[in-house]
């Protein structure tokens, strides 16, 4: 257990040695909303229309893209290796990174959202369920994300590959956290797709360490 | 359908169902025909470094 | 393990033997072969010709007699994957891993005729060429998760590595892929369009169902011929310094 906290604890401090990195993943996400308004013109009823699925698409990206630092720089220099010689086990440790990673990447957006919000006029009773979608669904995406990199972290250049392997698996967490965003716009209630949400949220985070371990020490050896 | 030119036309739809079916037999053909090709010329490469390694 | 008659156990054993199922697999074609042309001509014949005119699609959905079974035969191989990877996981079966990469461009190619002709009767009844309806939401999604299978075992050079990670990939992929057709479908009711898809009918005539059925049937030997084909190739190239592909070099 302490060996759960102990990597966490290490991960955050790694991450906060280079903060500026953390950053990065959020100047993608505003990077990628500004886009859409530039691409699609700013009609404000179509933006308006757009902004549930546009933040969460951005929100995505921005993780998936954010992914590979989860086990590369400890593959890199032979920690994973470690950690996976170590006689604690794996899916506890690789909960740790995801959590630490999590923290890192996926929570910092929580952050930005309300500022994106008001760039795309997302009515505001739709904000905290906004919010509410962000901080359910950005650790199913890192947790299932996690799959995709431990599988891929042995490849020299695994990043593109990632997103064919990790994005069809963030259809139904897309479709459900936008629809509860747009739903609450409108005013209307979204306890199913919440409901959803947080199923999923268990189920991931229940099953996803599994694979995920299996594949680091299939991609190490 | 009572002539062939008929079966042809189906209904008006003939070049969405023939090309359905064409597509289809040509992709399946395809998955049968290059893994039977890929074998000959890998027993082929396979041999013929046989004989060289003698 | 006693209700299995020890002849199938060990014929089981056997196939995971890569020499004995190479030449099982030669024995097998011909028969499969010919079962298959038997089916696949008795259901064109019946889907084509004998199969009535629908009152409403007209001769058009006769489509349905090659798009619902490759629908069905890219959900079907998805699943072979996925219990091949569990039986190359848990049993380290060799032959299990030659089925899964094997499958995978077959179950591939079964998502594209879905998907294609899936557009080509869609122009017709709704004017477009594509529609976000959730059967074809869903095959596009399942075409990625194939690509997924093909591009990541391309993507890792040692070939067993590849294999496991294709098959955690293969079981993680089909545990989803009820979440995401479920969750596409649900999609699709909220953003029906103004044309509701006529796909799924909820009645259908027996002289209709009969040829659809018949063709299923023949795709399934198709899938076991054209696999056996990609597994031959797998095979030798995994074997090619083994005694026994030696000898079979030397035979021809």
């Amino acid at each position: 257990m302490s060996a759960f906290f102990a990597v966490i604890r290490r991960d955050l401090i790694l991450a906060f040695r280079r903060r500026a990195e953390i950053a990065n993943p959020l100047f993608f996400f505003i990077l990628v909303v500004t886009l859409f308004p530039l691409g699609v013109g700013a009609n404000p009823k179509l933006l308006q229309a757009m902004a549930p699925g546009v933040i969460w698409v951005s929100a995505l990206l921005a993780v998936m893209l954010s992914l590979d630092s989860l086990f590369r720089s400890d593959f890199d220099d032979g920690s994973l290796e470690q950690m996976l010689l170590s006689s604690h086990p794996l899916t506890v440790l690789v909960m740790a990174k995801i959590i630490a990673h999590w923290l890192v990447t996926g929570l910092p957006l929580l952050v930005v959202a309300p500022l994106l919000a008001i760039f795309l006029g997302l009515p505001e009773q739709a904000l905290g369920t906004l919010l509410l979608t962000l901080v359910l669904a950005t650790p199913v995406l890192s947790l299932i994300g996690s799959i995709g990199v431990s599988l891929t972290v042995g490849l020299r250049r695994g990043g593109m590959i990632i997103s064919l392997l990790v994005l069809p698996l963030y259809v139904p967490v897309l479709i459900f956290a936008s629809n509860a965003v747009e739903m609450a716009g409108n005013g209307l209630a979204v306890d199913a797709q919440i409901n959803i949400l947080v199923a999923i949220f268990f189920m991931s985070a229940v099953l996803a360490p599994l694979p995920a371990a299996a594949a680091l020490k299939m991609s190490v050896n | 359908m009572n002539s062939f030119a008929e079966f042809l036309a189906m209904g008006g739809y003939g070049f969405y169902v023939w090309t359905s079916y064409a597509i289809s037999f040509v992709v399946l053909l395809l998955n049968v025909i290059v893994p039977m090709a890929q074998r000959k010329q890998l027993l082929r490469e396979l041999a013929l470094k046989q004989k060289r390694a003698k | 393990m006693s209700i299995i008659p020890a002849p199938i156990v060990r014929f089981y054993h056997q196939t995971a033997s890569p020499p004995f199922f190479y030449s099982l697999s030669n024995k097998l074609l011909p028969w499969l072969t010919a079962i298959f042309l038997m089916l696949l001509g008795y259901g064109l014949y019946a889907g084509l010709y004998l199969a009535p005119t629908d009152y409403q699609q007209g001769d058009s959905y006769r489509i349905i007699y090659v798009h619902v079974p490759a629908a069905w035969m890219s959900l079907f191989i998805y699943v072979v994957m996925a219990v091949a990877g569990a039986i190359s996981l848990i049993w380290r079966m060799k032959i299990a891993d030659v089925v899964l990469i094997s499958s995978a461009p077959i179950g591939a190619s079964f998502t594209f005729i879905a998907l294609v002709t899936g557009s080509l009767w869609g122009k017709p009844m709704w004017g477009t060429w594509w529609v976000w309806d959730a059967r074809l939401t869903s095959e596009l999604i399942l075409l990625f998760l194939y690509l997924g299978v093909i591009s990541l075992y391309g993507a890792i050079e040692d070939k067993r590595t590849a294999s496991r990670a294709v098959a955690i990939l293969a079981l993680v992929g089909v545990v989803n892929i009820p979440i995401i057709h479920y969750s596409v479908q649900w999609w699709n009711t909220l953003h029906q369009g103004p044309t509701v898809t006529k796909m799924d009918k909820p009645s259908i005539h027996l002289d209709m169902l009969i040829p659809l059925l018949v063709m299923a049937t023949a795709f399934k030997f198709y899938y076991a011929i054209a696999m056996l084909q990609v597994a031959k190739v797998e095979i030798l190239l995994r074997e090619q310094n083994t005694q026994w592909v030696k000898k079979l070099l030397e035979k021809k």
